[in-house]
């Protein structure tokens, strides 16, 4: 048997179809994934997102320790709630996790990483916290929410107590509340469909709670087919197959991400990442709108002038309808035509820009 | 629970068929296995007139989590496929035995040896749930 979240009840008495999902029994949805991504899309829909890993990194020297481990920039950090979102890499240049940071205070940040990583992430963590004498703290004990779509920051503020309220309200995108006097409340205006709306880590208890509210509110529970669908079209990598160890964030789309500056800041795979830069990037990840009918799915082969690529996520985008996807291609290939082998033809594709669909509105032309 | 109707015959690999006296047989997949692979989005039928071998692929039922095959119970002729199914997949998910049907075919074998009756799936169902 799986691991369970505190709200796994919850979630098959609410109709959730159970899969395993990482070592965890998950809802896949709840009937209907389709149904499901249009909430998020049109009004609000609710995650139960306990399975990830949530660690407090506390100590002196944290800082440091994040300028060294993370291959975004920590000191475009300053101030208290802001988010950054950044690679941890190996000295290969290899992307060990993507995960998002927390500033809380200068002897306290909090590191949200993926679910099916968390072993050697919590591994890495330790090994390269030593020297910095930070203390790594997973905090499994909290359980995780998020609440998505046009008309999800409402219905979340509507619930919580006063204070909070007053501060989650004025909160800007990438920034989160530590709210520690009515039992450690973590709200953070961040999210993985392209959606505003809240993150919230909060105790097992409380979140069990403010699930029901929700849902006498009406919010949608969302299981984690629509999940992957939304964030695809968000344009927002999956780890484990948009980009992983045997690939680097300059081939992954995540260049972006990649703090070079100051150039004596040197962080872990730095070297590596030089390297690579300075012989050329073979391969760059490219988002697919197919033309016809059918679905682009993972390993699919995509067929460019400059040499043969490969899908690494790929479904059904019910707000285009039509097959969306992200795929890896030699560097070289220019213009927006390719092809994709689906069971055995080539099929005509176009690469486009990212995102597919933003704050509910398609952005690529069809 | 799944609908299983009593009239139909069926496959280890989730196919439901409705045999007809003239010979011919009406093809689609169980409520079970719409059921398993959730939201359709999009259905490949065959053309008419191909000639098929009972267990060949003949159509692909993709629904947003993956592609699968849907194999033809009885070797025969395509007499038709569910072009309807192009615009509405959806179909196969909201009424399988019904206007979520994916092809018709002239049988080439009218002994339908190998098939399960609607006891003989529901016992199946069950001891693969198991």
């Amino acid at each position: 048997m799986g691991q369970r979240t505190p709200l796994y009840d919850r979630h098959v008495r609410m109709g959730g179809k159970i899969i395993d999902f990482a070592g965890w029994e998950m809802p896949i949805h709840y009937g209907s994934q389709i149904e499901e991504h249009h909430a998020v899309r049109r009004a609000a829909g609710m995650f139960d997102v306990s399975h990830m890993t949530v660690v407090d990194l506390t100590g002196d020297r944290a800082r440091a320790f994040l300028r060294k481990l993370l291959a975004n920039n920590i000191d475009r950090v300053q101030a208290p709630g802001k988010a950054l979102y950044s690679c941890m890499l190996d000295e290969q240049g290899g992307v060990i996790d993507d995960v998002i940071v927390y500033f809380v205070r200068e002897d306290f940040f909090r590191l949200v990483a993926n679910a099916g990583t968390r072993d050697k992430d919590l591994a890495w963590l330790r090994q390269q916290a030593r020297p910095f004498d930070v203390d790594v703290r997973p905090r499994p004990e909290l359980a995780m929410i998020a609440v998505q779509g046009p008309t999800a920051r409402g219905l979340v503020l509507d619930l919580l107590e006063t204070n909070l309220r007053t501060t989650a309200a004025l909160l800007e995108p990438f920034f989160a509340v530590l709210e520690a006097e009515n039992g450690e409340w973590f709200v953070s205006r961040t999210g993985y469909t392209g959606e505003d709306g809240f993150e919230i880590i909060l105790p097992v208890a409380d979140a069990v709670q403010l699930w029901d509210r929700l849902a006498e509110r009406g919010v949608r529970p969302i299981g984690l087919g629509a999940r992957d669908t939304l964030r695809l079209e968000a344009g927002m990598n999956l780890y484990g197959s948009d980009m992983s160890e045997a690939t680097t964030p300059l081939e992954s789309g995540l260049g972006w991400t990649v703090g070079w500056e100051p150039p004596d800041r040197d962080f872990i795979g730095r070297a590596a990442l030089e390297k690579q830069r300075a012989a050329g990037v073979p391969a760059k990840l490219v988002a697919l709108v197919l033309e016809g009918k059918g679905v682009l799915r993972n390993h699919q082969t995509v067929m460019t002038a400059a040499g043969a690529g490969e899908i690494t996520s790929g479904s059904f985008s019910p707000t285009l309808g039509r097959s969306i996807a992200r795929a890896r291609i030699p560097a070289a290939a220019t213009g927006e035509r390719c092809e994709v082998e689906i069971r055995g033809r080539l099929e005509p594709a176009r690469i486009v820009k990212l995102p597919f669909v933003r704050r509910g509105e398609i952005m690529v032309s069809l | 629970m799944s609908n299983i109707p009593a009239d139909l015959k069926y496959t280890r690999s989730h196919e439901w068929l409705r045999l007809n006296t003239d010979g011919t047989a009406v093809i689609g997949i169980t409520d079970h296995a719409q059921d398993q692979l959730g939201d359709m989005v999009y259905v490949e039928v065959p053309d008419t007139g191909r000639s098929l071998a009972a267990g060949e692929a003949c159509a692909v039922v993709e629904s947003v989590k993956a592609a699968s095959d849907v194999y033809a119970p009885l070797a025969g002729e395509v007499l038709e496929g569910n072009a309807s199914l192009a615009d509405a997949p959806e179909a196969v998910n909201q009424d399988p035995y019904g206007s979520g049907w994916l092809l018709k075919l002239k049988l080439s074998d009218d002994n339908p040896a190998g098939l399960m009756d609607a006891a003989a799936y529901t016992a199946f169902l069950a001891s693969e749930e198991q």
